[in-house]
């Protein structure tokens, strides 16, 4: 317990830091993008790309990182099967794409009720009891099953040979001296419409304002009449779909197979953590950093290898700010 | 010269001052009650002295050694032990095993266990050793608070409200208990409501309220004072 | 710095050393436990086929990874989802120094859990320092194997992608762990080191260490007000749950004389570490080799239904993943049907 003695000094310290997360991150983060133009060693035109890249996949990481923290922030539970609920709403929209032959935007539309019944459904039926409880170990191993169940049924579905998905605005354009390809930027732009609607959700309608009432307090929400579990089901459902949206955008840029959401899950974690459990605009920030970190890391460490620059981030965020860049302690 | 001295002792929360330079000064073998309207400070001040939290300012010292800011473990081992107010046994033990846990601090574990066994026999609650201690009803866990604390053979021990949640019938009982352990040469610190205990046990009265001391002294005189009146009545009446 | 025996709590008497309430069989039935299950067990070769032992071989290793992350996770309440860290420690010590250094295996046992051990103990002080807990604490640990898995995986002492591979000797030897394929050997030493580590957790659960830990576990203010210094019980029992964990990663080496990083440090192997001690019972002594018991052979049970299915499934021949999609239903069913596992279960009906 000595700990508790350095704890004292210990969180004003990072409060002075972390009171304006925002400039403090956005400052750091060009900062090293600068000294990664100036003293980087690589070709600026590559540099460029990355950044572009970076950010238009730490777009879509944000959309997943979103549904993580929004469930963890409501209803407490780390929900391990994020990533495995990305490959199904992946493999939704892939289904519906090579049966009925819809567009995979349509698709992608039609995948975001699924997802989100599908999410209510978990809730109500796996996780309900187990979060009235108040058991942290409970839900975060039926979510840990839940990740085994899917991956292991899709491949039981689908075989493990990879699936790819076409999409009708082939080809790349231009941007900021950097090529990205029409369905990258449109995932970005996806991503960011679903992040500000679920925002608006969030502030603005009184279901959003039931959902903010049960994470503050649900006993007390329950005394004014809130539908406790109810907010519960919606918002893993709305998790779900948040995910779903995400899966439904990167279908046309990624080779799919049943475990290639399994990395998701780690990476929202990481962004999650990054930008403090529970916190949207967190979410969002962290998952454009970790979008950064990776492919710029990719500069120079090809492979696997930028993944444990993620990872660094992760174990120093982890023990310089626990709450996270923009949780409250 | 007294077991315990507190100087100017504060705490501060993000700007609420819950416990504001609170000066205590116990001797050895004296029963010291502490009371005071709901959020006085008379639980942070516990939690001040057991180390359970740092102190922002102020000393706290205990048997000569300046103990100011150490661990609660620390504290514990240096004798000065509390008990809690919501009890907090540890549910998947039986209740013997709970206590041995608070000898072991002292001796090997064959003993602990003996040792254990006679604290319970002493609290009256050996028939119950092996029973699990999350079945016990509030006035066992109370006793068993108490014994885990006794457990550790303090010189001084810190008691938090133990008769709250008892009915009249196990008041009676409790207060004997607690006056045969003062007997023994236990110095008490206790904070409680409830004041016929207090005005039968206390030798020394201290009234906190808003995070300070009020005042303190003989309990017959402190309480006929007008301002713990008028504390008492402006806040629970 | 006090006279004890001025302390006056110190005034009731102590009751007689033979007093019947103070009897505590449990270690001993415990023991005695052990001894018979060991003994049924080691019969086991006798009876089973190649094929069977080498199902009841990843049994035993599942039971030692599962016994060890109990120790940490079910006695100390810490709750790791990244124990391929360890195993894979383990499985890569052994491998590394006798591929690269001739070292024997049994020597790499030692040596491997000295380092798991540290590096658990680094990882979790970390951990605890900064108040992880609950599902933080299992996020960490988890990002922690991931890490390795990374790390290893383009590190070239390691082999990056292409792992170890054994090399086969063309004689016995107790030294190098290596016998004729399908001896019994290979059935033995597991189970010995299962023996091993049971013994370890039902003596420690009765230990000053691992009744601190408990008493953390249930609640750490309460004990740390009792005196007891929470951070080492915790270090403690992750000490010992990832030196355990860490041999059973040695033997796997061993027995499959191949190990690469996903073997080792993929989050599978996390996953297998944890599954058995859920399904028989988190924070008992049993709990983990029942579950290992049940999850062990499934995949293998499963592989012959589908070889052979019955007409109403006959739609499932020639998929994989089933094996996996069965285990996990049933620990989602069991953590909510049953959140204390198989043998928890049983037992709490026992007593009551």
């Amino acid at each position: 317990m000595t700990s508790t003695t350095t704890q004292g000094e210990g969180p004003t310290r990072f409060v002075r830091v972390g009171r304006h997360p925002t400039t403090v991150v956005s400052v750091t983060v060009v900062l090293l993008l600068a000294a990664v133009f100036a003293v980087g060693g690589k070709d600026n035109g590559l540099v460029t790309q990355s950044i572009v890249t970076g950010l238009l996949l730490g777009g879509v990481y944000a959309l997943v990182s979103i549904g993580l923290t929004l469930i963890f922030g409501v209803l407490g539970v780390v929900n391990f099967a994020q990533g495995s609920m990305l490959t199904m709403s992946m493999y939704v929209v892939y289904a519906l794409v090579s049966g009925p032959g819809l567009p995979v935007y349509l698709a992608t539309l039609l995948a975001i009720p699924v997802m989100f019944a599908f999410g209510m459904f978990v809730q109500h039926f796996l996780l309900n009891r187990l979060t009235s409880t108040g058991s942290h170990e409970g839900p975060l191993l039926v979510t840990l099953g839940l990740q085994l169940l899917i991956a292991n049924v899709l491949l039981m579905i689908f075989s493990g040979r990879p699936k790819s998905v076409g999409t009708p605005f082939d080809g790349s354009f231009e941007m900021l001296g950097a090529i990205a390809s029409y369905s990258r930027v449109i995932a970005f732009a996806g991503a960011v419409l679903v992040g500000i609607a679920l925002t608006l959700v969030l502030r603005r309608t009184s279901l959003g304002l039931s959902i903010r009432a049960v994470a503050a307090n649900a006993q007390g929400a329950a005394l004014v009449g809130v539908n406790v579990r109810r907010v519960y089901a919606l918002t893993f459902g709305i998790g779900a779909a948040s995910v779903a949206v995400a899966g439904g955008l990167m279908t046309p840029f990624t080779s799919l197979t049943p475990s290639v959401g399994e990395q998701f899950t780690i990476l929202a974690f990481v962004i999650v953590v990054l930008g403090g459990l529970g916190s949207v605009l967190g979410a969002t920030i962290g998952g454009l950093v970790i979008g950064l970190v990776q492919t710029v890391g990719a500069l120079y460490l090809p492979g696997t290898g930028s993944l444990i620059l993620v990872f660094a981030v992760f174990v120093m965020v982890l023990f310089l700010r626990p709450q996270g860049l923009y949780g409250a302690k | 010269m007294s077991l315990l001295q507190v100087e100017g002792l504060t705490k501060t929360f993000a700007g609420l001052t819950a416990v504001d330079s609170v000066d205590i000064a116990v001797a050895d073998r004296v029963f010291l009650g502490i009371i005071g309207p709901n959020g006085a400070g008379k639980t942070t001040l516990f939690s001040l002295l057991a180390g359970s939290q740092p102190p922002t300012a102020g000393r706290v010292v205990f048997d000569d050694v300046d103990i100011t800011g150490w661990s609660a473990q620390k504290v514990a081992r240096a004798g000065l032990v509390r008990t809690f107010q919501l009890m907090r046994p540890f549910e998947s033990m039986s209740v013997l095993e709970n206590v041995t846990i608070a000898s072991l601090a002292q001796r090997s574990r064959k003993d602990a266990r003996r040792h254990a066994l006679g604290v319970l026999e002493r609290v009256q609650l050996a028939q119950y050793a092996g029973t699990s201690s999350g079945s016990l009803p509030t006035a066992g866990l109370k006793r068993l608070e108490l014994a885990r604390a006794l457990a550790m053979e303090p010189r001084m021990i810190l008691l938090d409200e133990v008769l709250a949640g008892l009915v009249p019938a196990e008041r009676a009982p409790m207060i004997e208990l607690l006056r045969e352990l003062h007997g023994d040469g236990l110095t008490v610190m206790f904070v409680e409501h409830i004041m016929a205990a207090v005005m039968a046990l206390s030798e020394r009265l201290v009234v906190m309220h808003d995070g300070r001391v009020l005042t303190q002294g003989v309990p017959a005189e402190v309480i006929a004072e007008p301002q713990v009146v008028e504390a008492y009545l402006g806040e629970d009446y | 710095m006090t006279d004890t025996t001025a302390r006056p709590a110190a005034a009731h008497e102590l009751p007689a050393a033979d007093d019947p309430r103070l009897k505590d069989t449990w270690a001993r039935r415990q023991l005695l436990v052990l001894v018979a299950g060991v003994a049924v067990l080691s019969t086991l070769p006798l009876f089973l086929g190649e094929q069977a032992q080498s199902v009841a071989i990843r049994t035993l290793i599942f039971a030692i990874m599962a016994v060890g992350w109990n120790l940490m996770s079910g006695f100390g309440g810490m709750f790791s989802f990244g124990h391929a860290a360890f195993f894979g420690i383990g499985a890569y010590t052994g491998a590394y120094l006798l591929v690269d250094h001739g070292i024997s295996p049994w020597i790499s046992m030692v040596v491997a859990a000295v380092l798991s051990a540290a590096v658990g103990v680094a990882i979790a002080y970390l951990c605890l320092r900064y108040k992880l807990a609950g599902s933080y604490f299992a996020l960490a640990t988890f990002a922690f194997a991931q890490m390795f898995l990374l790390i290893v995986q383009n590190v070239d002492a390691l082999h990056k992608t292409e792992g170890f591979n054994v090399e086969i000797l063309p004689s016995d030897s107790w030294s190098m762990l290596q016998f004729q394929q399908g001896d019994p050997l290979y059935f033995w030493i597991p189970l010995a080191i299962l023996a091993a580590a049971v013994l370890v957790s039902i003596l420690y659960v009765r230990s000053r260490a691992g009744q601190y830990a408990q008493a953390v576990r249930d609640d750490e203010v309460a004990a740390s007000s009792l005196g007891i210094n929470t951070m080492r019980a915790r270090l403690i029992a992750v000490a010992l749950s990832c030196g355990v964990t860490a041999v059973a990663g040695v033997y796997y080496t061993q027995y499959y004389f191949f190990v690469g990083p996903e073997q080792a440090f993929g989050s599978a192997v996390s996953v297998e570490a944890i599954v058995p001690a859920v399904i028989g019972g988190i924070g008992t002594i049993w709990g983990p080799v029942i579950g290992a018991m049940v999850v062990g052979p499934l995949s293998e049970l499963v592989a012959t239904v589908l070889r052979n299915p019955p007409g109403f499934l006959s739609f499932l021949q020639g998929t994989s993943g089933l094996d996996v999609a069965v285990y996990a239903t049933l620990l989602i069913v069991i953590v909510i049907v049953m959140p204390k596992g198989i043998f928890g279960t049983i037992r709490d009906r026992w007593r009551s």
